[in-house]
């Protein structure tokens, strides 16, 4: 088999784009690490730069690629799951903290509804797009799904809620420490709302107390968000 | 490990299967995991294990394991973002305004809410 008639083989397996995948979080994880976790060398922004940057490279479309990388993606649901492994862990202190989650939830909810779109429309983003930033701190299925509904687009909202939670991620170490807010509980409640499971991957590094309320915070909001969303939506575009 | 990854994924199964035919708002591995959370307590009460035996089981560690690289599974929905530059492209600066700017406030309005509801009722902070 030429060179050429190889890649051509390979380019279009699951294997190759998968095993493409995992070097590439590799090579991240290993910067993260050398950076002793430094929040501004984000591993899966780094992967996904590099990934992407292979695929621009070569020329290969998103339905190749993730016909490997799939593999990897379903392990989002399992995983999410796994995570009632360290709340059960801590459920004591789930439990002692009750009042402080809901009232966060809610007063977090809201803020991340309103100020996404309140920021966008003040800046001339056309209503189909409101609509899709709406729900950008929910999980992706979630959000899509509300997107959907409310006639936004629902791979924007996807896109939006991958790089809100990279932003949440990269940015909640800094600013809570600059803050000198020393409660893990409440440090991990607040980036598990506003950056989802990016966010809990990113307070899995820094504490595992963080990384329970994250998890909680995560499918709280995306319960809150499905409900509140069509209303605050229409009080603040008027219907749709 | 395949036991314990068994479990997660009935776990799993059985919260898409609650949410698809309750209508629930909520994503099945939520639920999922809140159906794990229910069965390790009822477990506990039934035959009690400690938290080190937790730690060395099979679901033990592969939650452990699997969590330990949670970041690697957005790696594919991420790259799908490039789809998308040339919408985003059109309106991009003022959705990175919006973006950074609610996610800033959020956290910001979350943290303080929850610290302060914490203080009212005379709780300590956690540590890490």
């Amino acid at each position: 088999m030429s060179p050429f008639r190889l890649w051509v083989y390979l380019s279009t397996t699951p294997l190759f784009w998968l095993t493409v995948t995992l070097l590439c979080w590799l090579v991240a994880d290993d910067c993260a690490r050398r950076s002793k976790r430094n929040p501004l060398v984000n591993p899966v922004l780094l992967a996904i730069v590099m990934v992407a940057s292979l695929l621009y490279a070569t020329g290969t479309d998103y339905q190749t690629y993730f016909n490997g990388a799939q593999f990897v993606h379903f392990i989002l649901g399992p995983a999410t799951v796994a995570l009632g492994v360290p709340f059960y862990r801590n459920f004591g202190l789930v439990r002692r903290n009750v009042w402080p989650m809901l009232v966060a939830l809610l007063g977090g909810s809201l803020t991340a509804i309103v100020s996404a779109v309140g920021i966008a429309m003040l800046m001339g983003v056309p209503q189909p797009v409101l609509v899709s930033i709406a729900p950008k701190s929910v999980t992706a299925g979630v959000a899509m799904a509300i997107s959907q509904d409310l006639g936004g687009i629902p791979s924007l909202t996807a896109a939006m809620v991958m790089v809100t939670g990279v932003i949440g991620a990269v940015m909640v170490t800094p600013l809570f420490n600059a803050l000198k807010i020393k409660d893990f509980a409440a440090r991990g409640f607040a980036v598990g709302l506003a950056s989802h499971g990016i966010g809990i991957a990113r307070a899995l590094n820094v504490s595992p107390v963080a990384a329970v309320f994250a998890g909680i915070a995560m499918g709280m909001n995306a319960l809150v968000t499905a409900l509140i969303l069509p209303a605050v939506l229409k009080a603040l575009i008027g219907g749709h | 490990m395949i036991r314990g990854f068994a479990l997660l994924l009935f776990c799993q199964l059985m919260g898409e299967i609650c949410a698809r035919t309750l209508n629930m708002p909520v994503p099945g591995p939520v639920l999922g995991l809140a159906f794990l959370v229910a069965g390790l307590l009822g477990w506990n009460r039934f035959r009690p294990f400690n938290a080190a035996q937790l730690t060395a089981s099979d679901l033990g560690r592969v939650a452990d394991g699997v969590l330990g690289n949670l970041a690697l599974f957005f790696v594919p929905a991420g790259v799908g973002v490039v789809q998308y530059l040339g919408l985003i492209g059109a309106h991009g600066l003022a959705l990175a305004i919006a973006l950074i700017g609610s996610t800033l406030l959020t956290l910001l309005v979350t943290v303080y809410l929850f610290i302060a509801v914490k203080r009212g009722l005379g709780m300590e902070d956690n540590a890490p």
